[in-house]
């Protein structure tokens, strides 16, 4: 088993509103985690803020990805050192088709040029096991997706571009039973040993798919609780409640 | 395959528009505007009379009317320097192999040699003024398809000429149109008989090499009845430190029944005055369609009309305009409904960045007898930064209450949620902007043909990256 990250100390603003008051964090191959609690908690910005969103600044505390301080990579840099994140609402971009848009990225991110047949076939594959109709590869990136077939989308491009530490925020919402079935099949069909998961989500249906190894709560900025599955059941039977008083 | 190689072009050969040969002719005039140059140019080209008279006419309408105050500033054009007749150092050829080497170079760099072998039914090559290369398939020729340089046009086909020549845009209609009326040169004359299908497309390509000069070539087409025709246009010159003029003329006459697929890219460099007319006349059921991509120059004023007078006529306009730095590019159509059951479809869009200036300029008229005029105009600009501009100005007359009439324009830039989103797939800044661009102008792409959607995709990153001069 190895460190993948290595969070100490972190402390988020955007403008000048701080969000995360100090989140320390240690995720190694093989786990995953999960990341519960109220909106509003730090979640989607502890996830952001590894990703290199610009938008998110950290004022205090270290990154490290793979023993390399990453803090000052710039986002597309972390995304080529292995580092994925879904969107809770994948953008639209008219004119880019999802293939074109895969094999650029995967260009990118493996630094080698991805053969056209070979690439088509892997695909195709991959929209196999997500149930995806084979049209989606030649429709612009997002246009016109229903939410379900958006987060299939974002757990496609997961699968093709095979990160080593993926963040999948709320991919679970919106989804239907059939659409939890199959897109927790495709988490668990890219977890490995070699890599480590973050799922951000408010219910537990997706976490009885998928066996987590930690759940952490979130609080105002904060982690107050990490234990393991038993603390989501507990959630889910009792609310963030008793938590929140923790806090104060 | 196609989709694939449009989008995965990545290293930009900048040079290929930027080829300069040593400025060699046979014959050029003074710079300046004088009967004596006119006349000269009529004397080089040995026209008949009434060519030359026509001419002279022109410039007496020219020097009579006024710049335009109402659009981009041109008063950097100064007329009394340029030379508006370079005859290049080669006659007509009907064989690559007989092209001096270095202008057949130029044109095999921008994939013209390849084209036409491969998959045109007929290319013409001009340089500076005068076609230097043309080509047309034998069995067009035995179906009675006329495709030829002007020239050999105003000789061989007189009658013709003379009836259709500058009736569209005739040298009264505007300032530049007076100038391209007295020192015309070079071009296309394309006649599709009736009934006649050109399956695959034409293409005529204008390289501006001289600097300090002007290029007017003229552009006529005539559909007959129920025949059609896809011609492709592409023009490009290499950037000097003087300012060079483009006043083309494309006149287009789309009979009854009949297609015409116009495409057009013009990549100028950034010291060209591009004033530009281009006109279409529409019959009976006839149908326009025009593809157009703008790109470089100083200043352009580019607005293809079409003119519906036959019931139940269609111009269908696709474009797209790039302005980058000190660049101010005026364009859009100009659509006159004149009959009934006309339709007009426009679908425009703009890019603008680094202080470029891109603005579409639209009219819409629908006349009294354009009773069940189906009208709809789409633009959408899309802004790379702060420093640039995009307007929309559009103008509508309607004169009949028995239309249907939409109008959409839309303004944005590219956020910074898309860029993130792209980055974090690992794709850099630079790709990820040019991917948006790319994306945003694919409508358009996808409408020309591939070589054409390849060298658009290639000028957007030529731009994106700064580098054309």
């Amino acid at each position: 088993m190895k460190e993948i990250l290595n969070v100490k100390n972190l402390k988020v603003q955007v403008e000048d509103k701080v969000i995360l008051k100090g989140i320390d964090l240690r995720i190694n191959s093989g786990e995953i985690h999960v990341f519960m609690g109220p909106n509003g908690a730090g979640k989607t910005t502890f996830a952001n803020a590894i990703m290199g969103n610009p938008i998110y600044d950290i004022s205090e505390g270290e990154i490290y990805f793979k023993d390399k301080l990453i803090n000052d990579l710039a986002v597309d840099e972390r995304a080529r050192e292995g580092i994925f994140m879904s969107f809770q609402a994948p953008i639209e971009v008219p004119g880019i088709t999802v293939e074109n848009f895969l094999k650029t990225a995967k260009t990118a991110v493996t630094g080698e040029t991805q053969r056209v047949m070979p690439f088509k076939r892997e695909l195709k594959s991959s929209m196999g096991k997500l149930e995806m109709n084979p049209d989606y590869a030649s429709r612009y990136l997002n246009v016109g997706f229903s939410g379900g077939e958006r987060k299939k989308n974002e757990i496609l491009q997961m699968s093709i571009l095979n990160p080593t530490l993926a963040f999948l925020d709320e991919t679970d919402s919106g989804l239907d039973v059939d659409a939890i079935r199959i897109v927790s099949q495709g988490i668990n069909d890219f977890h490995s040993e070699e890599n480590a998961i973050v799922i951000i989500t408010h219910q537990i249906k997706l976490l009885e798919k998928i066996k987590p190894d930690f759940v952490h709560v979130f609080v105002d900025g904060e982690i107050v609780k990490s234990g393991d599955m038993s603390l989501a059941l507990d959630i889910e039977k009792n609310g963030f409640d008793a938590y929140k008083k923790e806090v104060e | 395959m196609a989709q694939i190689e449009k989008t995965q072009v990545e290293n930009i050969d900048r040079e290929i528009y930027d080829i300069k040969n040593e400025f060699t002719y046979d014959y050029k005039t003074n710079a300046g505007l004088t009967p004596e140059i006119i006349r000269e140019i009529s004397a080089q080209k040995n026209e008949p009379e009434w060519m030359l008279d026509f001419r002279l006419k022109s410039l007496e309408i020219y020097n009579k009317l006024d710049i335009p105050t109402w659009g981009a500033d041109i008063s950097e054009l100064d007329m009394d320097n340029i030379v508006t007749y370079v005859k290049p150092k080669s006659g007509l050829n009907y064989s690559w192999d007989d092209v001096p080497d270095d202008i057949k170079n130029t044109f095999d760099s921008l994939g013209i040699v390849e084209a036409d072998q491969k998959s045109l039914a007929g290319v013409g090559a001009q340089y500076d003024s005068e076609v230097v290369y043309h080509s047309i398939q034998e069995n067009l020729i035995k179906k009675g398809v006329i495709y030829t340089d002007f020239e050999t046009a105003v000789r061989e086909h007189e009658d013709i000429i003379r009836e259709y020549f500058m009736k569209l845009v005739p040298p009264t209609d505007h300032k530049f149109a007076a100038l391209h009326g007295a020192v015309w040169s070079g071009g296309s004359f394309v006649y599709v008989p009736e009934g006649v299908h050109v399956d695959i497309p034409i293409q005529s390509y204008f390289r501006q090499n001289a600097p300090g000069t002007g290029q007017f070539e003229h552009t006529l087409i005539i559909v007959e009845k129920g025949a059609s025709v896809h011609f492709i246009e592409g023009c490009s010159a290499p950037k000097y430190n003087v300012n060079n003029l483009h006043a083309g003329c494309v006149e287009l006459h789309v009979k009854e029944d009949a297609y015409l697929r116009y495409s057009t890219i013009e990549n100028w460099s950034k010291n060209m005055f591009n004033l530009n007319t281009k006109r279409a006349l529409v019959d009976k059921n006839g149908t326009i369609e025009w593809v157009s991509g703008s790109f470089g120059s100083k200043v352009s004023y580019l607005y293809p009309m079409s003119i519906l007078r036959g019931e139940g006529s269609k111009s269908e306009f696709t474009g797209i305009t790039f302005a980058g730095e000190g660049q101010n590019l005026d364009t859009g159509t100009k659509v006159v409904m004149a009959a009934p059951n006309t339709s007009s479809n426009v679908n425009s869009k703009s890019i603008s960045k680094s202080g470029g200036i891109a603005t579409y300029r639209g009219l819409l008229k629908i006349t009294p007898e354009a009773r069940g005029a189906k009208a709809t105009t789409n633009c959408e600009s899309l802004m790379l930064d702060n420093e640039s501009r995009s307007d929309t100005v559009p103008v509508i007359i309607i004169e009949n209450d028995d239309v249907d009439i939409g109008h959409e324009a839309t303004i944005g830039r590219i956020s910074d949620e898309t860029i993130f989103y792209l980055m974090s797939r690992g794709i850099s800044e630079d790709e990820a902007k040019s991917m948006v661009v790319r994306g945003f102008a694919e409508p358009i792409s996808k409408e020309l043909p591939l070589e054409y959607s390849v060298e658009m995709n290639n000028l957007i990153n030529l731009e994106l990256k700064g580098t054309i001069g």
